[in-house]
């Protein structure tokens, strides 16, 4: 577990999170890796982690009856997969998986929300960093919906 | 030996078509034949020609081609209207006016050196072609070169052959992304801007190229921004209403600059100002 310490702390997503919060997060990594076509999560499962992709591509479907799964998003080096983990009921919304081999940091997210119901500060840092994560993929679903490309006649 | 005068800005040169091609469902590239005299149609990668359909009406049109080339005139348009759907119809030998070339040029001189990152969305990878071009025919001059290109979906990728060629150097990153694919698209989904923060420049020495829809530009300008790019080393190709071609009539008027004369392109501080007003 001690080299997961390195990874963590460079990660942009834990940049700057106190010695004390690194170590209750350390607590609750490992490190995982997926080849092509795995699914790393399914729609309606138990969502009980979020990754940090160090590298790779993860695909975000949703399967749409008569057309097959369609591709929401894709994600890749430095990004943060997940976060149904810290809202109730705790339920993937997506299917994710690795369109080619994907390594990743999971992070347990049952174990972070029980640290984090000791320690209501770690709670803080983890909220933090995820808003800015649920803002700027809200961002890019609202460009999408859109359709930036456009040329109006 | 008479020589033939050149003719004036406002009049139509005209060329043949050479041959058109569909390069998605709603978007063509014509190629045209200058007539004897205007063989050598210089241009410079950004400028636009007018591009006159008979009994129908003129447009202005960016240059697609390669600026080495500039025997065969290259555009490649989206039918939006009546002339441009007409201009879809004709057929190889069929007479097209072309005035022009007009308006400024991506700064490919001013990059040699530094990083380049070139951001097209939609259609707008078509005027920044003749700049990938131009650079890519003198890469050793310049440092990392990006291309990131944004569009609807797999179905709209604009010059599919060529991308795929480019991605296959080893001197050029190129990123493609789209907003929605089924299962069997291999690449990225999602707007072009979220692809910014994996392409690898250096944003202290970087020159970045936009070019698509405003709105585009827009959340572009602001990502690279919050990636340390500076305004005044991003240009934009900015689009107006445009009908005299030189700075004449005053339909492209955006602000105190003319699109047609000035522009299209303009480094973005000298125009964010007017850029962010709504009602012009």
């Amino acid at each position: 577990m001690e080299t997961l310490r390195p990874i963590l702390a460079e990660h942009p997503f834990f940049r700057d999170l106190e010695e004390r919060h690194l170590e209750l997060v350390i607590g609750c990594a490992s490190n995982v890796r997926f080849n092509a076509g795995d699914f790393i999560f399914r729609q309606g499962e138990e969502a009980n982690q979020f990754y940090l992709i160090r590298e790779g591509m993860v695909a975000l479907e949703m399967f749409v009856t008569g057309r097959g799964p369609v591709k929401v998003q894709t994600m890749g080096e430095g990004e943060v997969l997940g976060w149904s983990w810290l809202v109730p009921p705790y339920r993937w919304m997506f299917d994710a998986h690795a369109t080619e081999m994907t390594r990743a940091i999971a992070l347990d997210g049952k174990c972070l929300r029980n640290k984090s119901e000791q320690d209501h500060d770690l709670g803080y840092q983890l909220l933090k960093r995820f808003s800015t994560v649920v803002q700027e993929n809200l961002d890019a679903a609202r460009l999408q919906i859109l359709n930036i490309y456009e040329v109006q006649a | 030996m008479t020589s033939v005068a050149p003719p004036g800005p406002m009049t139509p040169v005209f060329c043949r078509v050479l041959k058109t091609r569909q390069e998605t469902r709603d978007t063509f590239t014509i190629e045209l034949e200058p007539p004897g005299p205007m063989q050598a149609h210089s241009f410079a990668p950004g400028q636009f020609n007018m591009l006159y359909v008979f009994g129908v009406g003129e447009v202005p049109i960016s240059v697609s081609g390669d600026p080495r080339r500039p025997q065969i005139l290259v555009h490649t348009v989206r039918e939006v209207g009546a002339v441009t759907r007409a201009m879809r119809a004709l057929k190889r030998g069929d007479a097209l006016g072309v005035r022009g070339p007009f308006g400024s040029s991506w700064p490919v001189e001013e990059a040699v050196g530094r990083d380049v990152v070139i951001v097209a969305g939609g259609i707008g990878l078509a005027p920044l072609r003749p700049a990938i071009y131009s650079i890519l025919a003198h890469r050793q001059k310049y440092g990392r070169v990006v291309l990131m290109y944004g569009t609807r979906t797999p179905e709209d990728i604009l010059f599919r052959k060529e991308l795929e060629r480019w991605r296959a150097r080893l001197d050029l990153s190129v990123h493609v992304t789209v907003d929605r694919a089924m299962a069997a698209w291999r690449g990225s989904v999602g707007v072009v801007t979220t692809i910014i923060p994996r392409a690898g420049f250096d944003p202290r020495n970087a020159l970045a190229m936009v070019c698509g829809p405003e709105a585009m530009m827009r959340f572009t300008i602001l990502e690279l921004q919050n990636r340390g790019v500076g305004l005044d080393q991003i240009y934009v190709s900015t689009e107006r209403n445009m009908k005299c071609a030189i700075g004449f009539c005053g339909h492209c008027q955006l602000g105190p600059a003319f699109v047609c004369k000035d522009g299209p392109i303009f480094r973005y501080d000298t125009i964010q100002r007017f850029f962010e007003i709504r009602e012009i």
